[in-house]
């Protein structure tokens, strides 16, 4: 790994202070993907910014119909909450399976959506309940926030502090995991809530996770894993590795989505 | 060089270091606490775990620097004394090692595991909690029932006191 220097601010507007002025800065939140990551030399910042000292950046809680959590808390806080158990079960087992025990004790809500990685679990969730993603600027709709692989609509000094969950009728999330790193090879988000039907597809999207139009408006019409029969997606665009072919991935988005729907509906 | 202070099996220390060290280099390295392993250094293999205010994380995926003011527990500070900590005990009554190497790693995920999930552990359980710890040798049956067996002991008034590991 190459040398850098850390910085820990003690607020928010320190960190986008540190940030906007460093000439190759990257924020560290848990650190599951960025210290691999600089390990392999495919990243070499100059500094580092740890968001771990600043106060308020954690925690979950129940405002009005949504789950607000803050974007340091760990995977780990978000499967074990018993608000988020209760109230959007869907998010406390995708947050459960994400990595390894170990890595769920660091790994963090806003990290893994600022690195919106194709394979990741979280995109999937934030995209496949309408999330709103709240920086020190802004709030930005999970429709505009993932803008491609590994690329969001953060501007160069801005900083995730929240993830805003309006609360569903139904959902449920299924993944097809590697078997080695647990990333979904596919994962699919399908949720209810009033008129509006989201299916979300993580780990096959060359450009990141996406929706499911075609499958949207098919549940519309009655919401039951019967209304995807004969529906697919077409594997052209679909990622192709040697972990699956894209006809493989295209095939597992059909299977996965109905299974989800299956247990959204029961 | 920026200083980081911590408490590892209790005992305070403080080192200057450079930002690049991770906790397992640290402990390694700096304290010579070599218990604790490196195994892939690619945050997969869980020889490396250690707890971290009550918690098991990998040691080789944290910056010594981010641990400022933590109390950090290793596979040094488990046992009291010459009496082994019960999971030890059990891992070795199980014959749940072979070479070794993941077994420092492996015994602090099952105590971790036994903190979080209570003493009465299932098959099940133990293997899906142990998805973040590798073996290349005994095939995991062993450590499997090695870690029913810790947990059972863990919770019997024969558990030593288990200091470090809170």
């Amino acid at each position: 790994m190459y040398a850098f220097t850390l910085h820990r601010p003690s607020s928010v507007r320190q960190a986008a202070n540190l940030l906007a002025k460093s000439e190759d800065a990257k924020l560290l939140a848990g650190g599951q993907t960025l210290i691999p990551t600089m390990k392999q030399r495919l990243a070499s910042p100059a500094s580092l910014i740890d968001l771990s000292l600043i106060e308020g950046l954690s925690g979950i809680e129940l405002r009005g119909r949504s789950i607000v959590i803050g974007a340091m808390t760990r995977h780990a806080e978000v499967a074990d909450s018993p608000v988020v158990q209760e109230n959007l079960p869907a998010l406390a087992e995708l947050a459960g399976e994400i990595g390894d025990p170990h890595v769920r004790n660091m790994g963090t809500i806003g990290g893994s959506l600022a690195n919106n990685d194709p394979n990741a679990d979280y995109p999937a969730a934030a995209l496949g309940l309408g999330a709103t993603i709240v920086t020190n600027k802004r709030r930005i709709a999970a429709d505009e926030f993932f803008t491609g692989m590994f690329e969001t609509a953060l501007g160069a000094d801005e900083i995730v502090t929240k993830v805003m969950f309006p609360l569903p009728k139904k959902a449920a999330y299924v993944k097809f995991a590697n078997p080695a790193s647990r990333y979904a090879l596919v994962g699919v988000l399908v949720s209810k809530r009033g008129r509006e039907i989201r299916v979300a597809v993580t780990g096959a999207g060359a450009n990141g996770v996406f929706r499911v139009t075609a499958f949207e408006e098919a549940l519309q019409r009655r919401f039951g894993p019967k209304s995807l029969d004969g529906l697919s997606v077409p594997a052209a665009g679909l990622n192709s590795d040697i972990h699956g072919s894209a006809e493989y991935r295209a095939h597992l988005i059909g299977v996965l989505a109905r299974r989800a729907v299956a247990a959204a509906a029961g | 060089m920026p200083a980081v202070s911590m408490t590892v099996n209790g005992k305070p220390v403080t080192a200057d270091v450079d930002p690049r060290t991770l906790l397992v280099q640290f402990l390694r390295e700096e304290l010579r606490l070599t218990g604790t392993h490196v195994g892939c250094d690619t945050s997969q293999c869980g020889a490396c775990v250690v707890h971290v205010n009550g918690r098991a994380i990998k040691s080789c995926t944290v910056f010594a620097l981010q641990l400022e003011g933590a109390k950090v527990a290793t596979i040094e500070g488990l046992a009291n004394g010459d009496q082994l900590h019960p999971m030890q005990e059990a891992f070795r009554d199980n014959h749940g090692l072979q070479c070794g190497f993941c077994t420092p790693g492996m015994i602090m995920a099952a105590v971790d595991i036994v903190n979080r999930k209570g003493h009465d552990l299932d098959e099940h359980t133990i293997r899906s909690e142990l998805e973040g710890n590798l073996c290349r040798c005994t095939g995991y049956h062993n450590i499997v029932k090695a870690i029913a067996a810790g947990a059972r002991a863990m919770g019997s008034g024969a558990a030593v006191t288990q200091k470090a590991a809170e």
